[in-house]
């Protein structure tokens, strides 16, 4: 979606706020929400895309008011109750509903010390690659209402692929649960002054990774 | 529901523990985890070890995952890491301006001005501009790439190793190897700065 989400390039957000010696988390709920958010998902009622696409949809102005915890925290009360794991009256009360099963935790504590992502990814050789390393590229010109990782800054510029990352789900369907899609996933090269023009320097780049179905040829 | 996020988030808890949803053990089992095990420190102790042995730099710069795993971080199963290096002629900076991917084994949870509106949206416009504010002043023959993590990989910059560091042991390196550094908004520290960062 074309949301104030994607800002790469926008002005206006004004000077970079650097705080010296910054704590993991400012506040206590902070850290709650941070482990909350991740007890929830081992319910595997959402995946990751559609989890970031939660957030997304936030209104934009919420989105640039709000604390990075305080977003995720509204996606949250939103998502509990989209997902099913709890009414929308147990939410408002903070009660569970009178009889309502009791089930056991998802994510426990010997989960907790084991740092993985776990993001699927492979070289499954029966995925072929579409593009290959080296070769001209353009950035589809796609605007989907739903998620995308394709910047807008990127989309109609033309590029060169350094480098396969291999097989990856594609976020833009699994986001709505309609398929992971997987597909290779490279390491595009685009010149800064391809994305930003001639008051550019012409040595810089931004390097963006780009699954299959972003991609066009663009000759030679 | 009251406004503020302390009770919110208490009372938002509160409920997902009465229905079992959630195990408040795990939930202080991951915090901790964040506060005092993941960090920084880890990034650091992976790039010291780059400097002092060039076989295990080549094995970083091709299979990331694979060599930060040695180190004993992250599952080279479940993370996909790149690592880029700086150089006399080239500088490296990471951002993610869809949102705030972030490489958590080696470098802990974003510090807020990674997730801020000015870093994402400037660092791939201005990263000159950026860095700058940070102090860093980039000469014009020296080529700016910015890396932004639209996938699931997740960058690190394994920067130059600082002049004069050439008697320091592994462990004297890493302590000059801030987060800073490992994002690319910042040089490794000078020798004489080590340890008081």
């Amino acid at each position: 979606m074309n949301g104030v989400h994607d800002m790469g390039g926008m002005h206006g957000m004004g000077p970079i706020h650097y705080e010296k010696n910054e704590p993991v988390f400012h506040a206590r709920w902070e850290s709650r929400v941070y482990a909350l958010n991740r007890a929830l998902a081992e319910w595997r009622k959402w995946n990751l895309d559609a989890w970031r696409h939660d957030i997304e949809l936030l209104a934009p102005a919420d989105y640039l008011r709000m604390s990075y915890y305080e977003k995720w925290f509204a996606a949250m009360e939103k998502r509990v109750v989209k997902y099913g794991l709890v009414t929308r009256d147990e939410l408002e009360s903070g009660q569970p509903a009178p009889g309502s099963a009791m089930v056991n935790p998802a994510y426990t504590v010997a989960m907790a010390a084991v740092i993985s992502r776990g993001i699927p990814s492979s070289n499954d050789p029966s995925v072929a690659p579409l593009f290959q390393v080296g070769q001209r590229v353009r950035a589809r010109n796609i605007n989907p209402v739903g998620h995308t990782r394709l910047p807008r800054y990127a989309r109609g510029k033309t590029g060169q692929i350094v480098r396969d990352h291999g097989v990856y789900v594609f976020p833009d369907t699994n986001a709505q649960f309609r398929g992971e899609k997987r597909q290779h996933v490279y390491s595009v090269r685009f010149a800064a002054r391809e994305l930003w023009g001639e008051d550019a320097s012409p040595r810089d780049s931004v390097h963006l990774d780009m699954w299959d179905d972003y991609l066009e040829h663009a000759g030679s | 529901m009251p406004s503020d996020p302390t009770l919110r988030v208490k009372a938002l808890e509160s409920l997902l523990v009465e229905k079992g949803l959630v195990d408040p053990a795990a939930l202080d089992a991951l915090i901790d985890t964040y506060e005092h095990k993941i960090g920084p420190r880890n990034g650091a102790r992976v790039v010291a070890r780059a400097w002092v042995d060039p076989a295990y730099k080549m094995r970083l710069l091709s299979d990331a995952a694979s060599a930060i795993a040695e180190v004993g971080y992250g599952s080279s199963a479940g993370e996909h890491m790149v690592v880029v290096e700086n150089g006399p002629k080239v500088h490296n900076l990471v951002v993610c301006t869809l949102c705030s991917c972030y490489p958590w084994p080696v470098l802990g949870l974003p510090p807020v001005w990674y997730k801020s509106t000015a870093y994402r949206s400037r660092a791939v416009i201005d990263p000159r501009g950026v860095l700058r504010e940070f102090g860093l002043e980039l000469a014009e023959d020296v080529e700016v790439r910015v890396w932004d993590s639209t996938a699931e990989l997740r960058y690190l910059v394994l920067p130059e190793r600082p002049a004069g560091s050439e008697m320091l042991s592994e462990t004297e390196l890493a302590e000059l190897v801030t987060r800073d550094a490992m994002v690319g908004v910042a040089k490794a520290l000078p020798p004489a700065a080590g340890g008081k960062a």
